[in-house]
């Protein structure tokens, strides 16, 4: 009974570690409260945001930055916190479609292959070789030329350049975790092999997958703002962070700065957020950092 | 009585790779294998259990492997009852698991970290029962009752216990299923002394209440002794004597055998002892052995002992492998 005391202690104990962990890193912390806000000002666009951001306002064409449009108007006297307030909606959901679908489709079928092995493994990989070769924006662009650029296709486009990174990731997971004991002792208990990979062997690889798609929510959102920067990705009445900062480009000679500044500097911070958030987790998640520092 | 498990003439050789083995295959030499179990052969009977035993490395846990078919083996048949283990697929392997389970040796490594100790237990329940849900809970935790784990460490995690309630949880698992015949590959290896006892009165107990058999493999002399019917001395793979363990431990045939008594040691200054000493090294078990695998080591080895060497029987019950015998 002495034994069992202090046993029942550990969970709070453990809570506290955690916690103590996350303090540790206050960069990555403050930049997941980032990120966080700009989630909640999306989701609650209408309400946070001063004015319509689509209403244009010929009497305020060009404003310049002022405390009635803190970050100016564009050309047709829209309101620009507005707009990129509103674009938040489309930039996020896009990158976290595309994100989730990839990791998807990687985590299953490099399950499959990891564990598989043998000529189906090396198919599978050359295959991702093949892809890899194509720098991933040129590949992007050319998707979303061949199908068209609606919102759905640059999400896929993005989403079918990544699809390898995970695929390998967790294809080499599972190469390490298939030879653990307790993967005999799975087949032991007589798993069928989808079992085996799915239940016992695919939660045991999500560590560095988290890490992997976090990082990778920046870059999904950076390629997607360069795609609709070049005119293949969002079309332009829509508010998005790299059509506005497209559109703003233009007005760089004839002195209004906000326009390009404040849509950059908006993907700047998100996408730095994201891969800050990132690098925290990937030392919260590797046991070897415990108790360092 | 009948055999429960008829192990004959089992191989496990694993083809060796890389750069070395390519060119010789190209120069038309024979495929060069490690022979970890070279035909090995011995009987496990309802209820019993037999001890395998010999020194790391003997191809003990090779064989385990080939039982559970966690490896196929290279050939010989493994006859569990009236089913050909050895033959049978990869859909009726796991209907076997129901039989056959098997503790590992590190109960740390063989619990998913990520499984509450709870719902391992059920899994075997859920793939081999008709048991619903609630009764399935209701029967994990009676197993783990039976085990010694209570009620309140059914839902931890493996890394929320301690190394000894670990391998209780690996030993719930294992006779979830009331399985009739169970391999413990070295249960008591990675626990201290204090708990290796419990968790050998634990194994003796389960067995005598359950009726199941076990293969008990292990290179600790003194557990063997108190849980094994009967011993097989494996060494280099293959058996090189087997025989009730009361008999083996009083008088050991085999020069192996002798040498792994004598290396046992008494706590008492003033025994009697065999001082029996190998010398030299194992020999590596990529070589082709056609006598006595022990003769360059054995201080008895005459001419007659590279010549093929049978297990023969030299008393109701007892076999040796050795020309001196």
């Amino acid at each position: 009974m002495t034994i069992a005391a202090p046993a029942t202690q550990t969970k709070p104990a453990g809570r506290s570690l955690v916690w103590r962990r996350i303090r540790r890193n206050p960069l990555s912390f403050g930049a997941l409260c980032v990120i966080v806000l700009i989630i909640l000002a999306a989701i609650f666009a209408p309400i946070v945001a001063p004015y319509d951001p689509d209403m244009p306002d010929a009497m305020a064409a060009f404003e310049s930055v002022s405390w009635k449009h803190p970050m100016g108007t564009d050309m047709y006297g829209r309101d620009q916190l507005s707009r990129i307030i509103f674009a938040a909606r489309v930039d996020l959901s896009v990158a976290f479609a595309a994100t989730a679908l990839a990791v998807a489709i990687g985590a299953i079928f490099g399950a499959m292959v990891g564990y598989a092995g043998g000529w189906i493994d090396n198919v599978a990989m050359r295959l991702v070789d093949a892809v890899m070769a194509f720098p991933a924006f040129v590949l992007a662009m050319g998707i979303t030329a061949a199908l068209g650029n609606s919102t759905t296709n640059v999400a896929l486009a993005i989403s079918i350049t990544q699809v390898p990174a995970y695929l390998r990731l967790i294809r080499g997971e599972m190469l390490r975790v298939r030879e653990m004991e307790y993967a005999d002792a799975a087949r032991t208990v007589g798993n069928p092999p989808w079992r085996i990979v799915f239940i016992h062997l695919l939660p045991n690889c999500l560590p560095p997958l988290i890490v992997q798609a976090t990082l990778a929510m920046g870059f999904a959102l950076l390629t997607m703002a360069a795609l609709s920067f070049i005119g293949l990705g969002i079309k332009p009445p829509q508010a998005e962070w790299g059509v506005m900062t497209a559109e703003g480009a233009a007005q760089i000679v004839t002195g209004e700065w906000w326009l390009f500044l404040f849509p950059g500097l908006a993907i700047m911070i998100t996408v730095l957020a994201f891969n800050l958030v990132g690098d925290g987790l990937r030392d919260f998640l590797d046991p070897r950092m415990r108790g360092i520092r | 009585m009948t055999a429960l498990l008829q192990v004959r003439d089992l191989r496990m050789h694993f083809p060796l790779g890389g750069i070395g083995a390519l060119l010789s295959q190209l120069r038309g030499e024979p495929e060069r294998v490690v022979r970890a179990v070279d035909s090995v052969s011995f009987d496990v009977r309802q209820g019993e259990t037999l001890a395998l035993v010999g020194e790391s490395g003997c191809g003990k846990s090779t064989v385990a492997r080939c039982l559970l078919r966690l490896l196929n083996p290279s050939g010989g048949s493994m006859r569990f009852g009236d089913i050909e283990i050895a033959k049978l697929d990869a859909k009726a392997v796991q209907h076997l698991r129901r039989d056959i389970q098997m503790v590992f040796q590190d109960p740390t490594a063989s619990l998913n970290p990520r499984l509450r100790v709870s719902s391992m237990v059920e899994e075997p329940l859920m793939l081999h029962t008709d048991l619903g849900p609630a009764e399935r809970k209701q029967r994990a935790l009676e197993v783990l009752e039976e085990v010694g784990l209570g009620a309140d460490l059914a839902e931890r995690y493996p890394h929320e216990l301690s190394g000894g309630q670990r391998q209780r949880a690996n030993i719930a698992r294992a006779v979830a299923t009331n399985p009739r015949f169970v391999v413990l590959d070295e249960p008591t290896s990675a626990l201290d002394v204090s708990l290796r006892s419990r968790a050998i009165l634990l194994l003796e107990a389960l067995r005598e209440k359950h009726g199941m058999s076990y293969l008990f493999i292990s290179h600790d002399l003194a557990t063997v002794k108190y849980l094994a019917s009967r011993v097989a001395v494996m060494y280099l793979g293959v058996i090189v004597e087997t025989g009730a363990t009361h008999e083996i431990f009083a008088k050991p045939l085999h020069p192996y055998t002798r040498a792994l008594m004598a290396a046992v040691p008494v706590p008492d200054p003033d025994a009697k002892r065999d001082s029996f000493v190998l010398s030299g090294e194992i020999p590596s078990p990529i070589e082709r052995h056609t006598g006595c695998r022990l003769r360059g080591r054995c201080p008895l080895a005459k001419p007659i002992c590279a010549e093929p060497v049978p297990l023969r029987e030299v008393a109701p019950g007892r076999q040796v492998a050795c020309h001196m015998i």
